[in-house]
Parts: structure tokens; sequence; C-alpha cells
């Protein structure tokens, strides 16, 4: 094993923002350090797919021209940033690390790229995944199997694995992933960085590649809990390109997080969350010692409940599995992407393209997703998973009637060891803490809150209400400098 | 009761995936286990509850109707593995096998 963990270079975006204010650091510099500590670990890592030095160089040399002519685009212009291989930048690959991808190029900038373009950010590189989003580990890329930079025997969590690992290894001073069940916070605990899903139609998905329509959704993974609010203040708002964003919602969380405390703050502990069998006694002090740590700093603790929680891994697996079967119908080998070639039909190429491009887990969800949706089962699974969607979404309506926020694990356990799992519904498992979230439509936080014995690193998570990104931030911040004390 | 009776043949021809024999019988083990763990949805009581298709309330997002810059045709056709006269996809017979 190894440690590779490390800030990187300027520490962080509102650390690089301070130093390229001052000259300290130019973007060229921001760009080389980046590269060079790629070159020094992701040999081992493997959190990115492809870098691309040059691109970024250039963009950098641009940015510290506008800087000096006095025409910077945001006091972030020239921080580079690492995005996740399902996310559309204009001219590189997004293969979603799957073979049907192979040498797909995406022909325009995602929203969210978009926007961040227009502050200055540069793009730099493509991070690994669990192919199309759909795992807890990472071990589903195609490509390559990324490693937890705490220790690399042990997987970075998924299915933004590379993203987290990248931020976690100092090898990205951010990076952009997306969350359907967890895929943001499960690698951000795993790997002890910090990691944010936004509202559901907060952030536009316009350019994301779309593995469940209703739960996906694009936010940050980052070194601190300011630059997670930095960059959704970056990357969220309404759009017309995604009929599902939100409309006239204002975006100032980085500003409200200035000397913001916890007290008199509501938190909720919902008893489920305590009662799940398997969930690690390690994980489970750590969650109980932020408890104690914001009930000492006047916060106030309230017992809620999420009774239909035993329900939400269901409900998840069917309503995830039934919109990807239809997403990801569009892979026939017809647009774009590999195709098998020496067919000697149409319905050959969908049957034989399908085969070699997706690998298992991609093809077992999709096969569930087509029974689920099936004439004679469709009101059995899919009708009765939306109905149940209700109800937990009631739950947590129920539950922030009487809390602020809610805390809880990010996952039952650390991170395991790569090969570790391999039934496949015993990982679908391990996404109990984080799914329901989705279902519901909320916002949640995952920040790092100490390490295991053997050095793992522990987040806990933080739930919001819809559109209370601002109380998660808070909370969070909170256990961040609680944990900064602790570190002195 | 268990409602899953699944033949992963079938439904893969349904989604268009063409499985080798191997496939096919790990994946009927795996997701005939995946199904009987999802079952338990039939021990809850939904009765009278409306389905959440989305989890916001939006409905009916209507753009105005007025034309605007769509994707450029050749960077798009760029990724197609195959192409006729630079401005349509090439694909075999559709209707049957014959050439």
């Amino acid at each position: 094993m190894a440690k590779l963990s490390a800030k990187p270079v300027a520490g962080s975006i509102a650390g690089a923002a301070v130093q390229l204010a001052t000259g300290d650091i130019t973007a060229v510099a921001l760009v080389e350090g980046i590269y060079s500590r790629y070159e020094e670990v992701d040999d081992e890592v493997k959190g990115y797919l492809q870098i691309n030095k040059e691109k970024a160089l250039v963009a950098a040399a641009e940015s510290d021209a506008r800087r000096a002519a006095g025409n910077t685009l945001s006091a972030y212009d020239g921080v580079p940033i690492a995005i996740k291989d399902n996310i559309s930048v204009d001219g590189e690959t997004c293969g979603c690390a799957s073979k049907l991808l192979e040498g797909y190029t995406a022909t325009y900038d995602a929203t969210v790229v978009q926007k961040l373009k227009a502050q200055g950010f540069i793009p730099m590189g493509r991070t690994n995944m669990d192919e199309f989003a759909m795992g807890s580990s990472t071990e589903n890329s195609a490509y390559q199997q990324t490693r937890n930079p705490a220790n690399t025997d042990h997987v970075p969590g998924g299915s933004s694995g590379g993203s987290a690992a990248v931020v976690a290894a100092g090898e990205a001073i951010a990076a952009l992933g997306s969350d359907t069940g967890g895929s943001i916070r499960q690698p951000a605990g795993f790997c002890g960085v910090v990691g944010l899903k936004p509202t559901y139609g907060r952030v536009s998905r316009f350019g994301l590649v779309a593995f469940a329509s209703s739960l996906d959704q694009i936010g940050p993974v980052t070194h601190t809990v300011e630059d997670a609010a930095i960059l959704l203040d970056m990357i969220a708002g309404k759009d017309q390109l995604d009929s599902t964003s939100i409309p006239d919602v204002e975006c100032n969380l980085a500003a409200s997080l200035k000397g913001a405390d916890v007290k008199g703050m509501k938190v909720g502990l919902p008893k489920e969350f305590f009662e799940i069998d398997v969930l690690n006694d390690e994980v489970k002090a750590k969650v109980e010692a932020v408890r104690d740590q914001l009930e000492a700093a006047g916060a106030e603790l309230v017992e809620v409940s999420l009774p239909n929680l035993e329900y939400a891994v269901s409900v998840y697996y069917v309503i995830a599995t039934a919109e990807a079967s239809s997403n990801l119908s569009r892979f026939d080998g017809i647009r774009y992407g590999a195709r098998v070639e020496k067919t000697k039909d149409v319905k050959d190429i969908y049957y034989l393209t399908r085969e070699a491009g997706f690998g298992d887990e991609v093809k077992r969800r999709i096969i569930l997703g087509t029974y689920v949706l099936s004439s004679g089962y469709y009101d059995a699974y899919y009708l009765r998973a939306q109905k149940a969607r209700t109800l937990i979404r009631q739950d947590f309506e129920a539950a922030f009637e009487q809390c602020d926020v809610i805390l809880g694990p990010i996952a039952p356990a650390p991170a395991f060891k790569l090969g570790e799992i391999s039934d496949p519904l015993q990982m679908y498992l391990s996404d109990i803490y984080t799914i329901s979230v989705n279902l519901a439509g909320n916002c949640a936080i995952s920040v790092p809150a100490g390490e295991t014995e053997s050095g793992l690193p522990v987040g806990v998570q933080f739930i919001g209400d819809s559109l209370q990104e601002e109380k998660i931030l808070k909370a969070a911040q909170f256990v961040e400098q609680q944990q900064a004390q602790q570190g002195d | 009761m268990s409602e899953s009776d699944i033949q992963v043949a079938h439904i893969a021809k349904l989604a268009r995936l063409q499985l080798t024999p191997e496939e096919e019988a790990e994946f009927q083990t795996e997701i005939e286990a995946i199904l009987s763990y999802v079952d338990k949805l039939q021990n809850l009581n939904v009765d009278g509850v409306e389905p959440t298709a989305h989890a916001t309330q939006i409905t009916n997002v209507i753009r105005d109707d007025v034309s605007g810059k769509t994707q450029d045709r050749e960077k798009t056709l760029a990724n197609a593995p195959d192409v006729a006269d630079e401005v349509l996809l090439k694909v075999p017979a559709v209707l049957g096998g014959a050439h």
C-alpha cells in the first residue's frame, strides 16, 4: 500500500484566487504544478483517463495575459479543474469510461463547463469513473482501476472515484463529479475530501451523459467546504437547455459561510440510520463525535425518523435501472462511438455493438431496467417504486419540519479493498445512506471527519431540504473547523 | 409472493443485447437475487399514494418559439461510425439481411 494524499498547489480554489491576485503564482504555474503532481502519482492513483497539459497551458497563458491587462473574468480566472468523464467539454473525449464511447469527442460544452469557462476556470483532465456512472467503487471502469490515495489497496469509491482520488492526491485543485445515488458523496468520503450533491434541479444537467435523469445531478468535489460553495455558486442556475432546472434561485453560498456558526441549528438524527446492522463501529463513532461537537457548540439535537429507509435501495434500483435502460438505448452504434462492423443488417449492429461495448454492470442494469418496465411487471415494480418514492420524499418533508439538517454516515463502512465486494447486490446495499437523498431530490454534503485506526478517511453526511445548501454547508464548515483544530 | 420470474435471455433481446451463454447464466442468477431483495417492495402499502416521477414539481416548461443555434452538423457527424454524402448517417440494410 501507499499513502498519497496531499494538498494541491495553492491548496484550494480560494487559496489559488488569493495567490493569483497577489501575483505569488500564475495560471501557468498552477497548471504546471498540477501536471507535475500528476506525473508523480497518477501511475499509482490512476485517477485520470486523460490529461491535456498543452491545451491547459494555452488557456493558462491566456488567463495570465488577461490578468496582466486587468481583464480577469473572475477572481478564479486561471484555476484548473478536473472533469468527470461523463461531462462534456467541447473538443475533448467524453467516454463515460466505456468502450462503447471509445473515440467519441464532445461537440459542445456542458452548461456547467460553459459557466466555469466564463469565470476563467480551465478544464484540465478527464477523471475515471464507473462505466456510465454505474457503480460504487470505480471498479466498473472499462479502462483502469483508480486507487484510493489514502491507501492504494482500497477503492476510491464511486462512481466519481477518479474525481475524488485526483483531488485527494493533490493532482487537482478541485473536480466536478455527478451524483445519481451517492456518486459524489461516497467517493469524497472514502478519499477524505469534500463532495456536494446539489438539490435536484439546482444545476443544469445539459451536457451530462444521462444515467437516471430524475436522479442525476452534477456537483463539486473539493478540498474545502468553502471551495464547494464557490463552485456551486458558479455552476448553479436555471438553464433553458434543462427543463428540470429550477428557476429564480439566488446562489451566494460562499459569502454566506463567512463567520457562520451552528448555534441554534437543529440537527436531526434519524434513528433508522443507526439501526442498520452493517454500520461499522468506527464510522458510527465518528458520526457520534460530530454530533457531540455540534451539541457542544450550541446546536440542538433532534431525533427524527425516516420510516421507509429500508425500502430505499429497492426503490432506487428499480427507478434508476428503468431510467438507465431507456437512456442507454441511444447507444446503438449508429450515431456515435464504436460500432461492430461486418454485420448483416442494422439490428445486428445494435446487438453486437452493445454486447461488445457495454461492461457487465451496465448490461445487468439495462436488463433489470427493461424488465421492471416491461408489460406485466410495470405495475408491480416501476409504478410501485414510484409510489414508494413519494413515501420516502414525505419522510424527509416530515423530518425537515423538525430540523434544519440531518446528520448521518455516508456509507456503512470506510473504503473497502479492491475486489473485496464482487456480489452486485452487496454493492448496492452499501448505498443505503446516500440514495434516499437522490430519490427525494434533496441536497447533501460529505465532509471529512477523521480517520479509522488503520488510517482510512471517514466522512459524515449532512442532508438538507430542497434548496437548503446554505445550512448543510454551514454544518460541514463547522466539522472542517473542528477537524483543523484537532489536527493542530 | 415473489413477482419475479425473469427470463434474462428474453429481456436481453428486448433490450437489444446479445449475451453469451455464460453471461446469460450469470445474469440470470444475479438478477434473480437482486429481484428477490427488491421484492420487499411488495410488502409496502402504497394504496392511494401518488407516484413520483421527478423530485421537483416543475411542469410544462415551454421555451419561446424562436429559432436558434443548434449543434454543428459537421462536428456531430464526425463522431458517427459511418457517414454518406457528408450529411447522412450510414447504416446497413434496415429491412431484412439482403444486400
